[in-house]
């Protein structure tokens, strides 16, 4: 990254706010074709987001989204896809939730009970990840056909550990069941947002932490730089003498303890149990959001406050008789022209440099002959 | 500065030009292209285009073969304008391409390879037998010699060459622009070739011959124009002028010789191979029994055909790949199983020979390039964390030593040209003082200028007790800045020759395997 121009700038934020025009302007079109007034709907949405709750609400999910974004960011840094990060959340969330709902826990000091459940988490997510890592650099194996596999079966794994004979109990007064509920020492305490009945999570810290390591490594260390310089071209990182396999299973490591981390401030603020209705599919709107904000730890986190604040808000919808789905419509309209939008600036800024290389050779040339 | 009665549409003579191209200009963002070309070839002769590169002729005879359209200027026929909308509108013009890259599918036969695209039909068949004879017919005519039902596969490099002569003939081109034919050939190879321009130009085909070899642009060519940074700076006749004139034509300055001055060669030993074996995935042998010593202050060069085991022994050497046996040892230490990193820690540089694909990442900074395979000595890293201030500045260094041309050291890689990534290259890979340099063709590709810049640090670094692996295809290069110099053919080290003493012909004959003895 160099350093910043103006120029450099406002390209790179033309392109997800013309998205994101295009994008509203589909949805606009398709609630006009469909018979309801775009602009009152916008208005019942915008509205909605006065009210405390769908603010709080909103950075909620933009917490957990940005997490599951930066642990998709990572593998996508080095051209890796790593789709499982649904699982790998999951199945970190639940053996974490069993892990800090045991009794001995009750006996430790707050601080190591947070810590530890946080850190197995990471280390399930990591494992699990590390399976597809694994298998790629011994056997080849494509990680997007693994990481898709292994989300298949944490589900089974998730759904055959979670029952009363192993690591479940009924929740009372329901017949749902999950992991014995959490005790007021090992949750994490929330910010109160003023008019909410919901606080903020108080883990919304640890997505930041997470978002300036993330830059740190990327940006600032010998790893990240290998890691980048693998993803950009993986025959010039080897010839400069990076081990790529090595790379490769670091890699997926760290995704799969940052996917780990996603599920945490849901469980520790908020669900204090893994239970059949702890949120799920957070991993898939990860790669979406990683896609949107580019990888860039300030972009993505625009980009899961754009997302969380459209899932809250399209609440309301149902209210006015608008079907919810337009929310996923425009959302989806988003990331495809977002992805097309970059591509295009992506080449328009390439041309924009050479014509300065050539503008600054053309002035130079008469001074650099003798 | 050309006749203008060209315009005369009626006039057949032989003084109207076969192509007469005015006033081209054509825009690039970032690249010399062309500015006011104007260049006249009369028919029924060999006229050289000359050039080094990036003086814009490629884009010139991209446009005259109608794969770009000019922004300016008019493109004449036998003296009629005519527009250029893609190859085919150029076939049809009877213009054809002799490309630098044989375009052949090696599993079929040349008369599968002439017909490709252009199948004379039967019905619902093919009719191969009237277009095998038409084949012998062009064949037989221009002296090619070339069997029609041969397997590309088998056939030699000046062989392929023919068939791709052949195939443009055979679409009735009548002017024929030959890219830089004799860079793939050896020099034997390279007079076969200029006795079938004679027969081709006696038959009165018209020949455009893009070359930056100047002694032989002046052997084979009727008129010479030359190109300079993307206009054409002068036409002169092969008889007015020397080989020397003419590349200071093409540079507008006095030209760099290779040469080393006194030797420096020590006797200590920097690099030791021996019995060196590497096989393909496929199990092939490429690379056989290689052993060889490069001591401190000494130059190896290295002469042989492309993909005679030359990227092999390279990738070996830097850890790359992974030998069958031997042993690799630099300084007196083994370092056959020590991984890329731990080499280049060692003091290895390595100037790759594809730099796209090894030597550079495109999409990032120039200072971020600087870091590329130094990622474990300062100025650019410190320990686990990347030094920016550090690596930064050593990027001004180089920017400022080799005479990269670039606006800044935030533009991407991919904004330069080759020839200014390689120099960035080179200026990387000689920052840090190694104690041996692994250079696959250092100066293919920049111009002169640059090229002398490269030769001259190259040769600082061997006074400085530099030991030096020189991988080349231009002999010259070979043969100036070698201190010893050996050939590679099909995998092994077939003959060593006293640089002082051979000539590139001798060279040639080794190169191709027709003469084995060592002198």
């Amino acid at each position: 990254m160099g350093r910043l121009s103006p120029r450099a700038i406002y390209l790179g934020l033309a392109a997800p706010a013309g998205a994101l025009v295009f994008a509203l302007l589909v949805c606009a079109l398709i609630l006009s074709v469909t018979g309801h007034p775009p602009l009152e709907v916008a208005e019942a949405m915008v509205g909605s987001l006065e009210r405390p709750r769908t603010a709080a609400n909103s950075l909620n999910s933009a917490t957990t989204y940005y997490l599951s974004a930066v642990a998709v960011a990572i593998g996508f840094k080095m051209r890796l896809f790593n789709i499982g990060v649904d699982g790998q959340y999951r199945l970190a969330a639940m053996l974490a939730a069993a892990l800090a709902g045991t009794s001995f826990m009750d006996a430790l000091p707050s601080f190591l009970r947070i810590a530890m459940t946080i850190a197995a988490a990471m280390l399930v997510g990591a494992v699990w990840a590390g399976i597809a890592g694994f298998l790629k650099v011994t056997r080849g194996v494509s990680e997007v056909i693994s990481t898709i596999m292994l989300n298949a079966v944490a589900t089974a794994l998730v759904a055959f550990l979670l029952n009363p004979d192993r690591l479940a109990v009924t929740v009372a007064g329901s017949n749902n069941i999950g992991t014995p509920t959490i005790s007021e020492g090992g949750r994490v305490p929330g910010f109160g947002y003023p008019g909410s009945s919901s606080d903020v999570f108080g883990l919304i810290v640890l997505a930041a932490l997470v978002g300036v390591v993330y830059w740190f490594m990327l940006n600032r260390t010998r790893f990240g730089f290998d890691l980048k310089a693998t993803g950009q071209s993986e025959s010039a990182a080897v010839a400069s003498g990076v081990n790529v396999k090595k790379m490769v299973l670091a890699s997926m490591l760290l995704s799969g303890a940052a996917a780990g981390l996603v599920g945490m401030p849901q469980l520790l603020g908020a669900s204090y149990s893994y239970a059949l209705d702890f949120p799920a599919g957070i991993g898939f709107t990860g790669i979406a959001i990683a896609l949107l904000g580019r990888n860039h730890p300030v972009g993505m986190a625009f980009a899961a406050l754009l997302w969380g604040t459209l899932d809250q808000t399209s609440n309301v919808l149902d209210l006015s008789g608008v079907p919810k789905e337009i929310v996923i419509i425009m959302q989806g309209v988003i990331v495809l022209s977002v992805v097309i939008a970059y591509e295009l600036m992506r080449r328009y800024r390439l041309r924009l440099e050479q014509r300065d290389v050539g503008r600054a050779l053309g002035t130079a040339r008469e001074e650099v002959h003798q | 500065m050309f006749a203008q009665g060209a315009c005369d549409i009626s006039t057949e003579s032989q003084s109207a030009f076969a192509v007469e191209l005015r006033g081209i200009t054509k825009r690039f963002p970032g690249v010399v292209a062309n500015s006011d070309v104007n260049v006249g070839v009369r028919g029924g002769t060999v006229h050289a285009l000359v050039g080094e590169n990036g003086a814009g002729k490629s884009t010139l005879m991209k446009i005259l073969y109608g794969m770009q359209r000019p922004d300016e200027g008019t493109i004449l026929i036998n003296g009629e304008p005519v527009e250029l909308h893609s190859p085919a509108d150029a076939i049809d013009a009877g213009i054809g391409m002799v490309h630098q890259h044989f375009m052949l599918a090696d599993n079929l036969t040349v008369l599968e390879n002439v017909v490709l695209g252009n199948e004379p039909r039967a019905g619902l068949g093919l009719d191969f037998s009237a277009a095998r004879s038409k084949i012998r017919d062009i064949s037989a005519r221009y002296g090619l010699g070339v069997d029609p039902d041969r397997l590309v596969d088998e056939l030699g490099v000046g062989e392929r060459q023919r068939v791709e002569i052949l195939k443009v003939l055979y679409r009735g081109a009548r002017i024929l622009i030959l890219d830089e034919p004799t860079a793939v050939l050896v020099p034997q190879e390279v007079d076969e070739l200029f006795g079938n321009l004679r027969e081709l130009k006696a038959e009165g085909l018209t020949l455009l011959f893009i070359s930056h070899k100047l002694d032989e642009v002046l052997s084979v060519a009727d008129d010479i124009t030359v190109m300079r940074r993307g206009t054409t700076v002068r036409s002169v006749a092969p008889g007015e002028v020397t080989a020397r004139q003419l590349a200071e034509l093409m540079v507008g300055s006095a030209l760099p010789v290779p040469e080393l001055r006194d030797s420096t060669v020590t006797d200590t030993p920097v690099l030791e191979v021996a019995g060196l074996t590497v096989q393909a995935p496929d199990g092939r042998t490429v690379l056989a029994e290689m052993s060889f010593t490069i001591h401190a202050g000494e130059v190896l060069g290295v002469a042989g055909v492309e993909g005679n085991g030359q990227a092999e022994l390279v990738e070996a050497l830097m850890g790359i790949r992974t030998p069958a046996s031997g042993r690799i040892s630099l300084l007196g230490k083994d370092i056959t199983k020590l991984s890329t990193r731990r080499r280049r820690s060692a003091g290895v540089g390595y100037i790759p020979e594809d730099r796209h694909r090894q030597g550079v990442l495109l999409e990032s900074t120039l200072w971020e390039n600087r870091i590329l395979g130094h990622q474990t000595s300062r100025p650019s890293v410190r320990g686990p964390l990347l030094d920016r201030a550090g690596a930064r500045a050593d990027t001004e260094r180089i920017v400022e030593e080799y005479d990269v041309r670039t606006p800044g050291i935030d533009v991407v890689a991919g904004a330069l040209s080759g020839g200014n990534q390689q120099k960035l290259i080179v200026g990387r890979e000689m920052s840090g003082r190694p104690v041996l340099l692994i250079a696959s063709h250092p100066t293919r590709g920049v111009d002169v200028g640059a090229q002398a810049a490269i030769w001259e640090q190259i040769r600082k670094a061997r006074a400085e007790h530099l030991a030096v692996l020189l991988i080349s295809a231009d002999l010259d290069e070979l043969i100036g800045m070698s201190d010893s110099l050996s050939v590679i053919l099909r995998g092994r080290l077939v003959a060593e020759y006293d640089p002082g003493a051979v000539t590139p012909e001798q060279l040639g004959s080794a190169m191709t395997g027709a003469a084995g003895e060592v002198s």
